[in-house]
């Protein structure tokens, strides 16, 4: 219980766990969209390339302000963005290699202007090599007011062009057809998931943020065929990955961003196999059902078409060999079982089997079942 | 250039030529993005395999590396088969939990290995000559160098063995599958490559270079040719330059030096986007303005042309006519009559054109294609 009173009256412990809860209800919500519109490694270019923005920022302005930094940082992202956009459309080369390149080259320059700050006498280290990988630890208040304050803004756009966005996610023909402005809906959309992925740089770090915009999206989508649950569910399910993830940080002294998107690829685990209709879990228990039902009602109408060979006699029990011969003992076992104590088939003597008049009757009717289908053109 | 400078360099260059030919066909199958995956993930194999051995030298370190490259590949697989999630969300899903995974690791052991995670990142290529390999008292040059001289040889005999197959199933995947390549084979070979590359590499430049120098060179390359042999050639030479630029750009900086390469890998290929021969932005803008121009000419010719001799070519023959009738600006009318003029299709007769001789033939030409 004491973890619980620290997250209540803890300063650090509460303000990690309020900003990591804001962080994730809005990478939660914004990030639903990019799974949807398959933007997940659009994001993770975005992320890295936040990173020349915030060190510039820093540069140019000399200031730590958390606003200033996610500024920059945002600004970085989002030009990161156009130019992918802007390779793809200009030349042949294909977004894959557009988004790794700028990945990789906005990294690298944010590098050399990290390095550059670290080796002056004047402004010292600035903690932005905290931006790598994240540090909850070191949020202040200040960060968490700042955050709370940038991701309301993401939200509420998101909520006040809800159905532009749905459109657009959904069906951008259909959108542009009834007049809606596409590209500028388009831009916008992906600007606020520029927002989501700055106002967690600091906490989850540059390297790992995408994965924070794709996770709850994705664990999200499994349960839910609607837009407006998928959303709120991602966001919840955002926040408690955040939350956990940075008081078991904070508590277990491990890295933030790494504890975090564990926790946050966790629920997804968990989401893909125990969905309900969607989940692996689920799927493998329907396919053995049906497997089981196949195999009964083969091993029934093995059993009719035994008793059929005994027209005048059609009690005439069969040794279990029989229907060893035609089908595998495993099955043939489990199926009798069964039949037997579902009434269809009962047990004469010893190992011979004959079917009870519910079974014929039921062995007949899928017989004409079958004829019907097979006749049928 | 002292002789560590130029060993700087000399590691550059080889990691920059071994990273380029996997890029290639990488990029060529659009899968540039696995470049990034695979050079997070392979941090886990190595301090999985660190775990094993217990020595940061040992060469099971790269293998357990490629295994763990694969074995992203594979999962990436895995779940992108369930159905549930596209493609780029399970890339985008497994590699942070990978490398998670991997960081949370080294930094329980922080105490006890160097092993950083920031340097695995960021790389630190200006140590490569203190680590020197000195089999038997001798000293051979750094390790970096002998480790990616053999990943480069690697790779350059296993690209001119395989090179049929490997073009086959990149340009045209139902053709090498009817050949009878496997392309699970292809592609799981393609994929170790890159992670022993992307491991050979990240101890000298990081793991965020590695994507710079397997990716940024052919991209550049793809833009100056359409052959693969001159592409894979082309994408050797650039990533050189790049390393070489960089190194002398993080000097002149005082920064990180694998940093500087992937800026460098930027400007390159922005230089190629903006000046490619054939398909540059500049080339491609020249050639449209040429057009329009060209364009214009030959609407004014077919106007002509068609009203010539008619009771209503008088009227339709005045210049002041064309504005109105092609909407042009004043000034553009006149620069579009004047350039006619210079090339000898028209003649001016104060305010009215005539078409030459010349002139009548390029318009019968022109309203023929």
């Amino acid at each position: 219980m004491d973890i619980f009173s620290d997250l209540l009256f803890d300063y650090t412990l509460r303000t990690v766990a309020l900003g990591s809860a804001a962080l994730g209800v809005v990478s939660g919500a914004v990030g639903a969209f990019a799974v949807l519109r398959r933007q997940a490694l659009l994001g993770d270019a975005m992320s890295h390339a936040a990173l020349p923005g915030v060190a510039l920022a820093f540069l140019i302005t000399g200031s730590r302000t958390p606003l200033v930094l996610m500024i920059g940082a945002a600004l970085a992202g989002w030009v990161a963005a156009l130019a992918v956009i802007g390779i793809v459309r200009a030349s042949r080369v294909k977004a894959d290699a557009a988004m790794a390149l700028i990945l990789s080259v906005f990294f690298g320059a944010g590098l050399v202007v990290l390095t550059f700050i670290q080796r002056q006498p004047a402004a010292g280290k600035a903690g932005l090599d905290r931006y790598l990988f994240g540090q909850a630890a070191a949020l202040l208040e200040v960060d968490v007011i700042t955050m709370a304050a940038v991701g309301a803004v993401a939200v509420l756009v998101l909520l006040v062009l809800w159905k532009e966005f749905k459109l657009l996610s959904f069906n951008p023909d259909f959108a542009a057809s009834l007049g809606y402005p596409v590209r500028r809906l388009d831009v916008l959309l992906t600007s606020l998931l520029v927002i989501a992925i700055v106002v967690g740089l600091k906490t989850v770090g540059v390297v790992l943020m995408s994965a924070m915009v794709v996770a709850p999206g994705a664990a999200a989508r499994q349960w839910t065929d609607r837009l407006g649950v998928m959303v709120l569910l991602s966001a919840v399910l955002g926040a408690a990955a955040g939350v956990a993830g940075s008081v078991i940080s904070t508590t277990a002294h491990t890295a933030t961003g790494p504890t975090i998107v564990l926790v946050a690829t966790g629920l997804v685990v968990l989401s893909l196999l125990f969905a309900p209709r969607r989940g692996v879990a689920w799927a493998r228990i329907r396919a053995w059902r049906r497997r089981r039902l196949l195999a009964l009602e083969a091993v029934l109408g093995d059993l009719a078409a035994l008793s059929a060979q005994h027209s005048r006699e059609p009690d005439h029990a069969h040794h279990i060999a029989a229907l060893y011969a035609i089908r595998g003992r495993a099955v043939v076992d489990r199926a009798l079982g069964e039949l037997a104590a579902q009434g269809l088939a009962r047990r004469t003597s010893g190992d011979a089997w004959t079917l009870t008049e519910m079974g014929r009757e039921r062995a007949s009717r899928a017989a004409r079942l079958r004829a019907t289908q097979a006749g049928a053109p | 250039m002292t002789p560590a400078q130029l060993e700087v360099q000399l590691v550059a260059v080889v990691v920059a030529a071994a990273c380029a030919i996997p890029g290639a066909f990488l990029m060529l199958r659009r899968m540039s993005m696995m470049s990034d995956a695979i050079s997070h993930t392979v941090l886990l194999g190595i301090v999985l395999a660190f775990f094993i051995v217990a020595d940061l030298r040992s060469p099971l370190l790269i293998a357990g590396a490629a295994i763990v490259g694969l074995a992203t590949v594979a999962l990436v697989e895995v779940v992108n088969r369930t159905g549930l999630v596209r493609e780029d969300t399970a890339i985008g899903l497994v590699f942070p939990a990978l490398f998670s995974i991997a960081v949370i690791l080294i930094s329980a052991l922080a105490g006890d290995v160097h092993l950083d995670s920031d340097a695995v990142l960021l790389g630190e290529l200006a140590f490569a000559p203190f680590n020197r390999f000195t089999p038997f008292g001798l000293d051979l040059g750094p390790v970096a160098l002998w480790v990616m001289g053999g990943i480069l040889l690697i790779n350059v005999a296993v690209c001119g063995a395989f090179y049929k197959e490997l073009k086959v199933a990149t340009f045209d995947a139902g053709l090498a599958t009817a050949l009878g390549f496997s392309p699970a084979l292809i592609h799981y070979g393609l994929m170790g490559m890159v992670s022993v590359t992307a491991v050979g590499a990240f101890d000298a430049v990081g793991s965020i270079l590695v994507v710079a120098l397997m990716i940024g060179p052919p991209a550049a390359a793809h833009l100056l040719t359409d052959r693969l042999p001159r592409l894979l050639g082309l994408s050797v030479a650039i990533g050189a330059v790049c390393a070489i630029g960089g190194y002398w750009l993080a000097r002149a900086l005082d920064a990180n030096i694998a940093g500087a390469m992937a800026t460098v890998v930027g400007v390159v290929f922005v230089l190629a986007l903006l000046l490619a021969p054939e398909r540059g932005l500049l080339v491609t803008a020249r050639r449209r303005g040429r057009q329009r121009w060209e364009f214009a000419r030959q609407l004014l010719l077919i106007h002509l042309a068609t009203h010539e001799g008619t009771p209503a070519a008088d009227d339709e023959s005045r210049i002041d006519h064309m504005q109105r009738h092609m909407r042009w600006q004043p000034d553009f009318a006149e620069r579009v009559v004047q350039s006619t003029a210079d090339r000898g299709l028209v003649t001016r007769d104060a305010d009215r054109l005539r078409l030459t001789e010349p002139g009548r033939h390029a318009a019968r030409l022109a309203s023929l294609t």
